[in-house]
């Protein structure tokens, strides 16, 4: 592989002349020409090509320390975390109430989870039949134009900030009446419906259409044909959608500052009782805003028990998906 | 497919029209409920988008579009402008996108082209469970590990190296401030711009990469000349999205940011954003004015979030990238 004459040279690098006299005739497949030369040697690359490759490698090594950070990053949360809430776990910690004076130590914090869990099954409640009837609708009756609007619509709801969602929610069940549990469930069930309804809908369109074939060739009615065969084959995926959008909800914090924030610290279960319920990002933030250091174990203990529930969560579902193969990735 | 469906439907249709009453019954409530539930959802952003406007009335009519700009904010003179705020998210999200896209960017590329399989299914899932940490805990944790930190380390050595530039101009007090919300911000965003790139990443036919190694190309040049080119559109959505996704966060970013009143030109100092003023001024908002001047900020963010989603659908529309966030 000879250059012609007049062909452009590369003549500014001289890495790894010495070593090969060859390697004069390389150009951009220096690789080749070297080899053409000396094939009884190695075929190493020199010159352009050797700056190409460890360019490339280089841009190989930040890719990976960029994914190295982001893990760094995650790691080192999950241990502040965990190595702060080490001082106030205990059984006690889960069980009793918080001490009720500012600037105590011990205590528990559980009206927060009581508060928390019953927030989110109200929450859960109202979205994933809704969002299961959304994606009913997108993918077994709705036409091209109105399918397309109701994404649509989803994807908004989906990028309203969710402070959004709460000035939302204060100003319809808020304003002139109180803050109460319920109110916090409804803000969180509207950041959880577009979730599910767009995770269903992609599980639903996974279902072999010969299924619902077989059954429309046997004279099942539409509805039969949903509630038995369509649903049933993709429930791991609603239940994989459910469980990603209960974590999700679980954290938000931003829309339950608005609906229900003011709250005593007594263990309460009522979300209807027109009483803000106490719940665990609220009062993370509460202890977070305060300069109370006991009030800071307690809040390190709340948000370890709080991360712990959401990684266990998001772990559960992917291995659920990955057990039923409903979900790609 | 949906020729056959359409088909055995319509098929399944006639049969059913002479059919028993409940399954008549039944395919009506079934339809009935899915369309309600739909249409619930179609009202709810309009709902959202009135209730909004509605509570915004008394400032909207009172300050006007002057609002945007006025920067002072007293609540005790009954005085209120949104410009110091909406300095304060259009910096912070512009810092952290600034970090967050050559970051996510460089971690989609590595979970889907050159890590090893085994590496990616550990680090891929690790990845997204960044993105599940409640900005409640990022912003403790930011302020009280991280705070800490950047004013005893990162923040004098930006301010010792890069003191002329105004942004790094004044020297460091507390930590809290405009630049560690911005970092947390970014925390926050490169999850997302990852896991989607990823996916469009692998999406790109594996025929074209081949063709490019086969011309000699290294992996790097495969990457920039093939692989990114062909989910550009797909990356510049997936920023888009977490852009949404920064100006709106309020919990995380009102936790570190200080709560300042005033444009500083120094990413030391404290701010705020416009979510952040809410969630921060809710609890002492008294006044009707002061109520409705709240509303108004979170007008100004609902509309400036779904202007960011909107971009992010009509630029990636080749590639869905909500479905994948969805996931």
């Amino acid at each position: 592989m000879s250059e012609p004459p007049g062909a452009p040279r590369e003549t500014t690098d001289t890495t790894g002349l010495a070593a090969q006299p060859a390697a004069q005739e390389r150009d951009a497949f220096g690789q080749l020409s070297t080899g053409l030369s000396d094939l009884s040697g190695p075929l190493t690359p020199t010159g352009h090509l050797r700056r190409r490759q460890l360019v490339s490698r280089l841009v190989e090594g930040s890719q990976t320390a960029a994914a190295l950070l982001a893990v760094g990053v995650l790691a080192i949360v999950v241990y502040s975390v965990a190595s702060r809430a080490a001082s106030v776990l205990s059984v006690g910690f889960l069980t009793k109430d918080p001490p009720a004076f500012i600037g105590e130590a011990g205590g528990g914090i559980a009206p927060a989870i009581v508060g928390t869990a019953v927030i989110v099954a109200v929450a859960t409640a109202i979205a994933m039949p809704m969002g299961i009837l959304v994606a009913l609708y997108l993918t077994e009756f709705a036409g091209l134009r109105v399918r397309s609007a109701v994404r649509l619509a989803l994807d908004l709801l989906n990028g309203v900030p969710t402070i959004v969602v709460g000035l939302f929610v204060f100003g319809l069940l808020v304003v002139g009446h109180h803050q109460s549990g319920f109110a916090g469930s409804f803000a969180l069930a509207i950041i959880m419906l577009p979730l599910i309804a767009r995770a269903t809908q992609e599980v639903l369109l996974l279902v072999p259409p010969s299924l619902r074939e077989a059954a429309d060739a046997l004279g099942v009615s539409r509805w039969r044909t949903v509630l038995g065969v369509v649903l049933p084959t993709a429930r791991g995926g609603i239940l994989t959608a459910t469980v990603l959008a209960v974590a999700r909800a679980a954290g938000e914090t931003a829309p339950l500052i608005l609906t229900t924030s003011f709250f005593a610290n007594a263990v309460s279960a009522n979300p209807f009782g027109g009483k803000a319920l106490p719940n665990i990002p609220t009062y993370i933030f509460i202890a977070s805003e305060s300069a109370d250091p006991y009030g800071f174990a307690r809040a390190w203990g709340a948000a370890f028990v709080l991360l712990t529930f959401i990684l266990l969560a998001s772990l559960g579902a992917r291995a659920l998906s990955q057990r039923h193969a409903m979900l790609p990735g | 497919m949906s020729g056959a469906i359409g088909l055995a439907s319509r098929v399944g249709s006639r049969g059913r029209s002479g059919g028993r009453l409940a399954d008549r019954v039944g395919d009506g409530v079934l339809y009935g409920l899915c369309m309600l539930a739909s249409l619930l959802a179609v009202l709810a952003i309009g709902a959202i988008a009135y209730q909004v406007i509605h509570g915004a009335s008394l400032a909207i009519s009172r300050f006007g579009v002057g609002f945007l700009t006025h920067t002072t904010w007293e609540p005790n003179f009954g005085i209120f402008g949104a410009g110091a705020f909406l300095y304060g998210t259009a910096v912070t999200s512009f810092i952290a996108l600034l970090l967050a896209v050559p970051i996510g960017v460089s971690i989609a590329l590595y979970l889907s082209m050159v890590a090893p399989r085994r590496v990616r299914s550990v680090i891929g899932p690790l990845v997204e469970m960044l993105a599940a940490i409640p900005s409640v805990i990022l912003g403790f944790w930011g302020i009280l590990v991280l705070a800490p930190f950047l004013q005893a380390h990162l923040e004098p050595f930006l301010h010792r190296l890069l003191g002329f530039l105004p942004i790094f101009g004044t020297t460091p007090t507390t930590g809290t401030g405009l630049f560690i919300a911005s970092l947390i911000l970014t925390i926050m965003v490169v999850p997302i711009i990852a896991s989607v790139s990823r996916d469009l990443f692998l999406t790109v036919p594996q025929e074209l990469q081949d063709g490019a190694t086969a011309l000699g190309a290294t992996r790097w040049e495969v990457l920039r000349g093939v692989v990114i080119p062909s989910a550009a559109s797909g990356v510049i959505a997936s920023a888009f999205l977490g852009l949404g996704r920064a100006l709106g966060e309020a919990i995380a970013v009102t936790q570190v940011i200080g709560a300042g009143n005033l444009i500083h030109a120094s990413l030391f100092q404290p701010g705020d954003t416009l979510a952040s003023r809410i969630a921060d001024q809710y609890p002492g908002a008294t006044t009707s004015l002061f109520i409705a001047s709240l509303f108004y900020l979170g007008l100004i963010l609902l509309v400036i979030g779904l202007l960011a989603n909107i971009a992010a659908q009509v630029i990636g529309r080749r590639f869905d990238v909500r479905r994948v966030l969805a996931r």
